[in-house]
């Protein structure tokens, strides 16, 4: 490297570029939490939905399923899950739900196993609600199309 | 070794080694339970295998840190540690927690153990890499603090240099994001945006200042060339590293609810995150050529410039591969991420570890370094593990290309379902497990090389007391 590009200029660059750029994230972050109520529709964020959220975490769920895309690849993207099952029916997903978390695990040889949960009839309402108001996030139009 | 304390690292290195076997074992079981997916079901399910295979390679990386640096800042600072004791009482702490972690991921299914260990009162468990109970992770945060000041102490009371000080600002930095840890609010979106916070900020950000103050230790040591020079790279590496990298977190906010700038923001900084690996590519190229000694330890240098090449190809290439929006809409959450996510790990921070070891291994033994045959089966297993990870990243992008092609280009009428797409990609994730089974090879390669080192000690040069 050139002599004449010394070692205090690299560390200025180091210095005032880092502290420059997480100001600047900082201050896109206070931006964008504040956008953030509206792209997720927190006014319908319920009671019922932070459960399931607990209810998703705590069964792990995202050790096998991507939800928006984050998570394992070993099982079915869930963030659109109300739209390809539920046709858009709330009713009818609730149905559909419970009836596929109840089947579980096929037992199929061979195939992907999904381990009995064995949640109650509220968590499984609870879960659902979870799903249904994450499929409703503006996610920049994502995914491509309902298979996720 | 020159300082008594360094020998403080020696636990950590062993350990670090032993949690890698673990690792890669778990990664063979996933990787046959791909195919046949049932698989130690209900035994092991996927989750758990995964959550260990992740949480193994964490913890393994963080005591190879944690062992490095309590090996290089002696002799940077040119002083003793300011604390071996409590040095070593960290080390049983982390191990044993770390064990008990993975212990009751093993024995107990997730739910139970998130209520044994107190989980409703404080939630922080179930978000990916994030699993551990929030005890462990108080634990983990307790420790780091408990290691920072003592290696502050040792700077404080010794002498500062540009290595030292970028090392323990990226320890530092690694604390304060660890802190996002604990935050998980009932908002997806919000819990999501600051999950990066640990996850991208630690491997997109201060981790590669982490990386930079070893590699340029290492370099030093090896070439020995100016200390100006090397330092003058090094922030200029770290400098793009977090220009590029801070921003780069936008990469990650394309499609889980934050506003649409991110697609601009995230899509431009992360373009540029290639360079900084770039650079210590270069950085560690024109050292060797500048040396102005041999150093007799070849394996270390192996290490050393292979961990500048792998993880220019594994994070720079690969990351820059599905980085820009467009590309990630239809890239997202496929295997071309896992593709990206091995060989960047691997190269970048693996290789970094073992680089450090095989340099610091021997001379806390009292050599040099190893004896020629040793370092001869060290170099081959470098080879052998480097070819299967690439071999592994190569058969992931495919296996992502199919699932690209056959699930997310068509629209909804053509578009394939999920678990139709896996049966399609079967033969790849085969090739996969092969190339995983071959890693594991290079792996056993690599622990014979330490057993070699050992029984032809004689023939290794001893260590130069005086210099």
């Amino acid at each position: 490297m050139s002599e004449r590009f010394t070692k205090g200029m690299a560390r200025n660059i180091y210095y005032g570029g880092g502290m420059f750029f997480m100001l600047l994230f900082i201050g896109l972050t206070v931006d964008t939490v504040t956008a953030i109520p509206e792209r997720e529709n927190r006014d319908q964020l319920t009671a019922e939905v932070a459960h399931g959220k607990h209810l998703w975490e705590k069964n792990n769920c995202v050790g096998c399923h991507s939800l928006m895309g984050e998570g394992a690849y070993f099982a079915p993207e869930l963030g659109n899950v109300f739209d390809r099952r539920g046709m858009g029916n709330e009713a009818a997903f609730k149905a559909y739900f419970g009836a596929w978390m109840k089947a579980m695990p096929t037992g199929v040889e061979g195939r992907r196993q999904m381990p009995q949960f064995n949640l109650s009839e509220e968590e499984l309402n609870a879960m659902a609600e979870f799903l249904i108001w994450s499929s409703r996030i503006d996610t920049n139009d994502w995914p491509p199309n309902k298979e996720g | 070794m020159k300082y008594a304390s360094q020998a403080v690292a020696k636990p950590y290195f062993a350990f670090a080694m032993l949690l890698f076997v673990g690792q890669i074992l778990f990664g063979l079981i996933l990787g046959t339970q791909y195919i046949i997916g049932d698989f130690l079901f209900p035994e092991i399910p996927f989750n758990v295998a995964r959550m260990v295979h992740t949480n193994l390679l964490i913890v393994w990386l963080l005591f190879a840190f944690m062992g490095a640096t309590y090996y290089l800042i002696p002799e940077e600072t040119q002083t003793e540690l300011w604390s071996p004791k409590l040095g070593y009482a960290l080390f049983w702490i982390f191990a044993i927690a770390g064990v008990l972690t993975i212990l009751g991921y093993l024995l107990v299914p997730y739910a139970r153990l998130a209520e044994l260990t107190g989980n409703d009162y404080f939630p922080t468990m179930g978000r990916e890499f994030l699993e551990q109970p929030t005890i462990t992770k108080v634990g983990i945060a307790l420790v780091v603090v408990g290691f920072i000041f003592n290696i502050l102490m040792t700077v404080l009371k010794g002498r500062k240099t540009v290595v030292n000080m970028v090392l323990i600002t990226g320890l530092i930095g690694l604390a304060v994001f660890w802190l996002f840890a604990f935050y998980n609010p009932v908002s997806l979106v919000m819990d999501k945006y600051f999950w990066w916070w640990v996850v991208h900020l630690w491997v997109e950000g201060v981790w590669e200042l982490i990386l930079g103050a070893i590699l340029a230790f290492i370099l030093i040591k090896t070439t020995g060339v100016d200390r100006e020079v090397v330092e003058k790279w090094l922030y200029l590496i770290i400098a793009m590293a977090l220009i590029s990298g801070i921003l780069g977190t936008g990469h990650h906010y394309f499609f889980i609810g934050a506003p649409e700038y991110w697609l601009w923001i995230g899509s431009i900084f992360s373009a540029i995150e290639p360079l900084p690996f770039f650079m210590m590519m270069l950085f560690a190229f024109s050292m060797l050529r500048q040396r102005r000694r041999e150093h007799p330890n070849k394996a270390a240098v192996t290490w050393a410039v292979g961990c500048t090449i792998m993880a220019f190809l594994g994070a720079g290439v690969w990351g820059f591969l599905h980085t820009l929006a467009p590309v990630n809409y239809y890239t997202h959450g496929t295997q071309l991420t896992a593709a990206h996510g091995h060989l960047a790990f691997f190269g970048a921070y693996a290789m970094i570890a073992m680089a450090i070891i095989s340099y610091a291994w021997p001379k806390l033994h009292g050599r040099e370094c190893s004896s020629p045959q040793a370092q001869r089966v060290e170099i081959w297993s470098c080879w052998v593990m480097s070819i299967s990870m690439l071999a592994i990243t190569l058969l992931l992008t495919w296996a992502g290309w199919i699932q690209i092609d056959l699930q997310r280009l068509p629209g909804d009428a053509g578009a394939l379902g999920y678990m139709q797409t896996q049966d399609a990609i079967m033969h790849v994730y085969w090739m996969r497990l092969i190339a995983g089974i071959g890693f594991t090879v290079g792996l056993g390669m690599y622990l014979y090389s330490f057993v070699v080192a050992r029984s032809t000690r004689e023939q290794a040069p001893a260590l130069a007391v005086a210099q």
